[in-house]
């Protein structure tokens, strides 16, 4: 029998393979011989720790979804202070979760090379901020690398363990959205036997950063240390080969880039044909800057554009250099986000770089009749509904925001919601009824509401709820509960647990018994004993028992001594478990639907809104969408006219997944 | 028959649809097949917690010479595969031209919007009417329907692949299918893959 080798360990060096911007990322830490991974899920992150976590055990690697960053980032110190490459990846957020540990090992340095992968999210596509590592690198005084194409990706990480060891220092990967979830062809390099033997030696001088124990003080002495790493890294950038040019030697204008916004300059001018008119120079150490090298550059061109996602970190880097050696490179005319001609946030694209190089060269930009555009762009607009984000069909989300809002309305007194990082966050929208009212970072919704609950005495009355997901109690929720427990914080804590980290593709948490390396027999904390320990008075309900939840939470609200945690359980639609099997076949009895004319006003199409739903305006009615519907039954608890109906599905009944076939 | 030369280079595919309807995984496959045959292949795709319920779009980029950019600019798609007919509406506006080509599912997914009855969806009609006036030739597949008679709703997807394989536009065949597939998913439900390849390429042939 043939052994099916996984695309990511094909030995054959220099064969070519599709790799989304991710494997290409797990493929480099492999060729730079990881032996240790940790990562706590966040898009555009995720797939990383998940590629590590097929490959782990045939790799000897030890992998890990971590309870949160920070403990991501030590687990993968440990292992490089004991001798054993590491890498850690996070989305941006996760950096500055991170960042109270970083702080310090960055003055203490590293001994085996160790990667911290950041992949971001330019124009926040799948984020609440845009925020950046390369401003971080620059606070943490650490080298950060951007690969400009997925053969980088690959490249950059596998180099990124090495530079860590030369300088003994970790240094960040940062790669965005638009490389981490795209696919490029990348060719491979050898992959070596990773190390497996593992040591942390301590016995050396206290402050012998080899062989002493690992710590960050003294400051002052380290920090100059630090700096030193710094510059070091500094004359190694200027012979690097992630640093190149394209273009003439005497170009009109320089175009200074890096990362995915390498790929929109040279497209850009592609498409504009201005080949011979503009030389792109692609940063990849971009911090220390290479200052040598970027002179040299220039000096080729006294017309300059900066094209970079998000703010101008590189335009202020090669300003300030252009500055203090004006006499050298000569005046220059610089382009970019400081003078508006690229916009300041939001992500990039070959159409926004196009439009400023038309504008710098006073050129017109036509690459299709703008008739047709126009008229294609009206009548689009004409019939075309838009398509808000929603929870999915049969999502336990919208029954539990359900409950909140109508328990809520029955209570009166402005009850409100505080929310934190989930799917769960769409309750700012129809989604969830508009039920939260303050939506911040990991856990800030309890901490949050900790602080509105003490605030009785000032006279607010409004019921405090916060609502968190499962793997986010444990990432950051727990000590605000502890916070809102001891405080006696008059609060209702909402626990969504849909059984694992669900918005980010359904990774494990330490509730459940699996973990990254396949494992199944984990000790799985319990969330509902945690917060009984805490001292909350504590209850377990299934949000798709609308009435017991309306009770638990009715109940709780009346209620107005100390801290009460509702933990309302049941799986993600989209869970493996559940996939593909309804529990309900669903249907409606048009005999019994009123539509307009029945009282409740359509609470199912015009006010519940799941998917799953059909509205028919013209033959005013009601059905179910076959192909969406995932057979929760709850739309058949909101009809008060009976008209929408559940008969249980015999298969769900069997208990295991019928057949997929994908 | 000999596999058709692809138009121009970079050649732009867009892959359209919504959240859950198998978008990435269509991209991967077609993305496969052309990467099987040499070429150079890009793909940007648009996903993650943002697109629940939401418009998914995947771009690929095709070349024999260069890594492209994963966003392709704009009025310059040639191909637009969508699993939802007005996502291939909204795609086609915003990155086609008269020379895009469109094969699309024709089953609609409403939105919350229609859902509520605050919006309307358009009829076939009028979703026909639109690509026969913007685009250089349109097929509508009923390919959801097909697939719910092969007992599987998800296998619209792939029925659709076939359908814009079958119009003969992208330089790969059956073969390319078949051996991508099989590195996709589960040997027991290759040949129902294969099934569903074959009735996009029949359907489609029906339309021309």
């Amino acid at each position: 029998m043939v052994v099916k080798v996984h695309p990511l360990l094909d030995q054959k060096e220099g064969s070519l393979h599709l790799y989304l911007g991710n494997e290409a990322i797990v493929r480099g830490a492999l060729e730079g011989g990881v032996s240790v991974a940790a990562a706590y899920p966040g898009t555009p992150s995720s797939e990383i720790l998940e590629g590590f976590s097929r490959i782990g055990k045939s790799r000897h690697m030890y992998v890990e979804w971590s309870v949160n960053e920070k403990v991501s980032c030590e687990v993968a110190a440990a292992a490089s202070f004991s001798g054993l490459r590491s890498l850690c990846a996070m989305k941006q957020n996760g950096i500055n979760v991170a960042s109270d540990f970083l702080l310090h090992l960055a003055l203490s340095g590293i001994r085996a090379g160790m990667v911290l992968v950041a992949c971001e999210d330019p124009g926040a596509l799948s984020s609440q901020n845009e925020a950046e590592s390369r401003y971080f690198a620059r606070l943490l005084e650490v080298p950060v690398l951007e690969p400009g194409n997925f053969q980088e990706l690959k490249d950059m990480t596998a180099w990124a363990f090495d530079l860590s060891e030369q300088l003994h220092q970790f240094v960040i990967v940062r790669s965005c959205t638009r490389l981490s979830h795209a696919s490029g062809i990348v060719k491979l390099g050898k992959l070596p036997e990773p190390a497996d033997m593992a040591h942390f030696h301590f016995d050396g001088g206290l402050l012998d950063p080899l062989t002493g124990p690992m710590h960050s003080n003294p400051a002052s002495l380290r920090h100059n240390w630090q700096q030193e790493k710094l510059k070091k890294a500094r004359s190694i950038f200027e012979d690097s080969a992630f640093n190149s040019y394209q273009g003439s030697e005497n170009p009109e204008l320089l175009i200074i880039t890096g990362s995915a916004a390498n790929l929109y300059s040279k497209e850009a001018v592609h498409m504009l044909g201005l080949k011979d008119r503009v030389g792109i120079v692609k940063i990849g150490t971009t911090w220390p800057l290479p200052q040598d090298l970027v002179k040299k550059h220039l000096a080729k061109a006294s017309h300059i554009l900066f094209v970079e996602e998000v703010l101008p970190f590189m335009e202020e880097q090669v300003k300030m250099l252009a500055g203090e050696n004006a006499a050298e490179v000569g005046i220059k005319t610089f382009y970019g986000k400081n003078d508006g001609t690229l916009p300041m946030t939001g992500e990039l694209n070959p159409d926004i770089v196009m439009t400023s190089l038309a504008k710098i060269f006073n050129i017109k930009v036509d690459t299709a009749p703008q008739e047709w555009s126009y008229y294609a762009a009206v009548d689009a607009q004409k019939l075309v509904p838009g398509r808000e984000l929603t929870f999915c069909a049969g999502c336990p989300h919208r029954a539990s925001y359900w409950s909140i809002h109508n328990a809520l309305q029955m209570v009166g007194r402005e009850g409100f919601v505080n929310g934190d990082v989930g799917c769960y966050g769409l309750a700012i929208i129809s989604a969830g009824f508009y039920v939260m009212k303050s939506h911040f970072s990991m856990g800030s919704g309890t901490g949050l509401a900790s602080g509105f609950g003490k605030l009785r005495e000032f006279g607010m009355e409004q019921p405090v709820l916060s609502v968190c997901g499962d793997s986010t109690f444990f990432h950051a929720a727990m000590p605000a509960l502890v916070n809102a427990v001891h405080n006696k914080s008059n609060i209702i804590m909402v626990i969504l647990d849909n059984g694992g980290t669900a918005m980010t593709g359904f990774q494990p948490h330490p509730g459940l018994k699996i973990d990254a390396m396949g494992n199944s027999s984990m000790p799985a904390i319990n969330i509902e004993a945690v917060c009984s320990a805490i001292g909350a008075k504590t209850r377990v309900c299934d949000p798709f028992d609308l009435s017991a939840t309306k009770d638990a939470l009715l109940e709780f609200l009346e209620d107005t001594e100390g801290t009460k945690v509702l933990i309302l359980k049941q799986m993600c639609a989209l869970s493996p478990e559940k996939r593909s099997i309804k529990q309900y076949r669903m249907s409606v009895d048009k005999s019994l639907c009123l539509a307009d004319t029945c009282g409740c006003n359509r609470l199912c199409t015009r006010v519940f809104r799941c998917p799953g739903l059909r509205w028919d305006p013209a033959a005013k009615a009601t059905s179910i969408d076959e192909v969406v519907c995932n057979g929760c039954g709850v739309c058949a608890d909101i009809c008060p006219t009976g008209a929408i109906q559940k008969v249980k599905n015999p298969e769900a009944a069997k208990g295991h997944a019928k057949a997929t076939v994908s | 028959m000999p596999k058709p030369q692809l138009a121009k280079d970079p050649y732009n595919i867009i892959i359209s649809g919504v959240g859950g309807q198998g978008n990435i995984m269509a991209s991967r496959v077609i993305a496969g097949m052309l990467a099987l045959n040499g070429y150079n292949i890009t793909i940007g795709e648009t996903f993650g917690s943002s697109q629940r319920g939401g418009s998914v779009m995947s771009h690929i980029r095709v070349s024999q010479e260069s890594v492209w950019s994963p966003q392709i600019p704009k009025c310059t798609a040639d191909f637009i595969i969508s699993l939802e007919p007005s996502e291939a509406i909204r795609v086609l506006a915003d990155y086609g031209n008269k020379n895009t080509v469109v094969v699309t599912n024709d089953r609609p997914v409403h939105s919350i919007q229609v859902i509520s009855g605050a919006m309307n969806y358009p009829s076939n009609v009028q979703i026909e009417a639109f690509f026969a006036k913007y685009t250089a030739r349109s097929y509508m597949v009923n390919a959801t329907e097909e697939a719910i008679k092969l007992g599987a709703p998800i296998l619209a997807n792939i029925i659709i692949i076939g359908a814009s394989v079958g119009i003969n536009l992208l330089p790969v065949d059956r073969e390319d299918f078949k051996s991508i597939i099989s590195q996709q998913v589960k040997p027991q439900f290759v040949d129902k893959n294969v099934s569903a390849f074959d009735i996009g390429v029949k359907k489609v042939s029906t339309l021309k």
